[in-house]
């Protein structure tokens, strides 16, 4: 019983610490809210999932080309699209990191 | 002790609760401390599981009587280890594993998938608290394990069916699958409820789904072995209503896995996925409902309950909050680029999806069936097995057939020249196979054929792609043959981890063909010095010897194999009386030919006082290829689950910035 009760009384002190610990680590925070990815930040994972995905798709495409699963002739018509696509996604998001990046000159800001 | 399980409970239960009221909070109103709060407490309910757990399992090692569970499903004389494994024995028990399995998973999950971005994560704490608060109020409130009573001087003792070292792994292992597609499910209700489709969801859950459908997968097959040993009827599945449970979200779980390959390579099939998630989840419930609910009749439905409204009724909050909250989202999930062609690997992967659902939802229809028919006319109407046959095999053999397809065809689109150049081996290869196995006379089953035919068509086909892949690599600059041969699957584990398990599936397809198609069954009475041939094997009985052990009295019946002259072994079929439980368990004997993948299967039907046997005799071609499969198939699960820390690196990259902890 002695053993129960303690197990019981630790147990308790570990759940209520646990459930409190953000509290008592930061009593009065500077920022309490929860921080999600902006609209830009957003977009630039939009753009990024685009860009990894043409170029697995270029990758595969190149790969089953040689192991014969696409013939030349689909190979040709395939290749270029994807290229298109790949090189789109590249040129965006290169776009967006220079645009982010004047901005935080602009406003002296680290993000 | 039974007090520090009800305590750890109730405190298990209020940590859940919190996790899903204030994390639904946090997570709507934005609040950071309170989230990070919200996701404590999941691993404060953990550790309260974990002791309630404990406590249980020291009172079964004890012989704690003064716990109703203990004494409703043990005894004195039982061996220790069936004693450790009654935890899950009994309807308490095991969904007290369910609420174990469910905390460490939420934990492991919410602390390692943090690809899946903030705002997702704080919301799939409070769906992960919700499923836990379900099975904790029903820990306490409903069925607990702590109930307690004078203590008795000995317990009722454990079903003898569960005394068999399968016990040991067969439910934990079912239960870390079933539980375990909780964490997909969560992933994608969180995901859905931050407003968030991107891939995320899928990148963060990508592990977890592929661990919970290969411990399903693993755990099914070690039911089936353990049916094949312990229940004695010469078969290893049945089309049983829970063996059913257990099959339904594996085959929703296994669509999800291929289609989920469509959304990430062309962003296509959002609501398709989503909905199949909650499939998976939906059913691994409705799998346990089944079980636990006592509402079905069946050989491993062990526990008659009250449950089963409690079940029901978070079934369909489940499914119309899903439903719901899929609607709500649609604008979110539309796909952003269409399917090319009708021939292409992602139209094959269509396909497969179809017959996998279909499959699932046929079976389920033959589960609910009677249920309904009971409910709407009293009367309960049979499905049995030339139901489940018919739709194994209008689904079975094209899904098949589409295992040797698939890997053939390029994604996006497929040239009638390139599919020529590519089907040709394979297609020679099973068309000569085909009519080899008609020529040797195998014909007797035309679905044993085709079965045979598809299976050599796939198992040719994985060959050529590895064979292929290989060459390219070497001429890519890889040194060596298995240089080049480790270099391909290296570089894409999913992909070739899955044609291995899909290996796995070409044996087992082989291995219940073999069994069922082509078996053969004799029975007959022999007296002592009678004997009986089946398919060329002489078996001669010369009667019985009986044996003691500690919880059960054991007769066995002596028959020795011969081939021709040649003297096989003796095989020693019989039964076991079970003191504590009353009850008559059929020992079979089971003799194994490793050259031909074979069994022998010999089943006491009928122990006679005037001296003789009733002897049932199997000779089940293939059947071991079904066991192989298993191993195949946790290879190819592991190949596919092993870290590749190329793909790490580009997520990595991909999510710098969006990732890091509440």
């Amino acid at each position: 019983m002695t053993v129960a009760l303690a197990v019981g009384a630790v147990l308790a002190v570990v759940c209520v610490v646990l459930v409190a610990l953000p509290f008592l680590r930061e009593p009065k925070p500077h920022d309490d809210r929860l921080a999600v990815p902006d609209e830009v930040e957003q977009r630039r994972l939009s753009l990024a999932e685009d860009r990894d995905r043409a170029l697995a798709a270029l990758k595969e495409l190149e790969f089953d080309h040689r192991t014969g699963k696409v013939s030349d002739d689909d190979y040709r018509a395939l290749v270029a699209p994807l290229r298109r696509k790949a090189a789109e996604a590249l040129r965006a998001l290169d776009l967006r990191a220079e645009r982010t990046d004047g901005e935080r000159i602009r406003t002296g800001g680290n993000r | 002790m039974p007090d520090l399980g009800r305590a750890a409970l109730v405190t298990s239960l209020l940590l859940l609760v919190y996790s899903f009221t204030v994390g639904s909070w946090a997570a709507w109103r934005g609040r950071r401390r309170l989230a990070e709060s919200a996701q404590n407490a999941l691993l404060g309910s953990f550790a309260a599981t974990l002791v309630a757990a404990a406590v249980l399992l020291a009172a079964l090692a004890r012989h704690d009587f003064s716990f109703r569970y203990v004494a409703d499903h043990t005894s004195r004389e039982l061996p220790l280890g069936y004693t450790l494994t009654a935890f899950w024995g009994g309807q308490e028990g095991s969904l007290l594993l369910w609420l174990l399995v469910l905390c460490g998973y939420s934990c492991a999950a919410v602390l390692t998938a943090r690809r899946a971005g903030r705002e997702i994560l704080a919301w799939v704490v409070p769906v992960l608290g919700l499923v836990g608060t379900f099975f904790a109020l029903l820990l306490v409130f409903v069925a607990s394990p702590f109930a307690t009573q004078a203590a008795a001087a000995d317990g009722a003792g454990l079903n003898p069916s569960l005394q068999n070292p399968y016990m040991a792994v067969h439910p934990p292992m079912l239960y870390l699958g079933y539980v375990g597609l909780t964490v997909p499910f969560a992933f994608a209700m969180g995901a859905l409820l931050a407003g968030r489709t991107d891939e995320r969801w899928i990148v963060a859950t990508r592990r977890w789904t592929l661990a919970a459908w290969a411990f399903l997968g693993v755990g099914q097959l070690l039911g089936a072995h353990w049916a094949y040993v312990e229940i004695g009827w010469g078969g290893y599945y049945a089309w049983d209503p829970v063996e059913n449970a257990a099959l339904m979200p594996w085959l929703a779980a296994t669509a999800f896995l291929h289609s989920v390959m469509i959304q990430e390579k062309r962003g296509m099939l959002k609501v398709w996925n989503v909905l199949l998630v909650a499939l998976a989840f939906g059913l691994s419930l409705f799998g346990t409902f089944l079980t636990r609910s006592g509402i079905i009749q069946s050989i491993h439905s062990f526990t008659q309950s009250s449950i089963g409204p409690w079940f029901l009724g978070f079934i369909c909050f489940i499914t119309a909050g899903t439903l719901t909250l899929i609607f709500w989202r649609l604008p979110l999930l539309r796909a952003k680029t269409r399917l090319e062609s009708l021939v292409s690997r992602e139209a094959t992967f269509l396909y497969n999806n179809l017959l996998l659902v279909a499959l699932a939802l046929t079976i389920l229809w033959g589960v609910v069936y009677p249920l309904l028919s009971q409910l709407v006319t009293g009367q309960a109407a049979t499905v049995s097995k030339p139901y489940y046959n018919f739709f194994l095999h209008a689904f079975g053999l094209p899904l098949l057939l589409l295992m040797g397809i698939g890997p053939l065809v390029a994604w996006r689109r497929a040239s009638l020249r390139a599919l020529g150049r590519t089907f040709l081996w394979p297609l020679a290869t099973a068309v000569a196979a085909g009519i080899a196995l008609l020529a040797l006379g195998a014909g007797s089953s035309r679905v044993g054929v085709i079965a045979y035919t598809f299976s050599i068509f796939v198992l040719a086909s994985i060959l050529l792609e590895f064979l292929r892949g290989t060459a390219a690599r070497k001429a890519l600059g890889d040194s060596g043959w298995l240089g080049s041969f480790s270099s391909l699957i290296a570089r894409n584990r999913r992909r070739y981890g899955g044609y291995v398990v899909h290996a796995a599936v070409v044996l087992l397809a082989i291995g219940v063909a073999g069994s069922s198609a082509y078996q053969t069954v004799r029975e007959t009475r022999l007296h002592r010095g009678d004997s009986m041939t089946v398919a060329g094997n002489r078996l001669v009985f010369r009667g019985y010897e009986t044996s003691m052990a500690s919880n059960h009295r054991s007769i066995r019946g002596l028959v020795d194999v011969y081939r021709g002259n040649n003297y096989l072994g003796r095989l020693k079929p019989g039964k076991n009386q079970y003191f504590a439980e009353d009850q008559v368990s059929n020992e079979v004997a089971i003799r194994h030919d490793l050259l031909t993948g074979g069994d022998l299967f010999l089943i006491a039907d009928q122990v006679n006082a005037d001296g003789s046997i009733d002897l049932k005799a199997l000779q089940k071609p293939l059947v071991n290829l079904i066991w192989l499969a298993g191993i195949v198939f946790i290879g190819g699960s592991l190949i596919a689950l092993w870290p590749d820390a190329r793909e790490e690196r580009r997520l990595a990259a991909r999510y710098a910035g969006a990732t890091a902890s509440l």
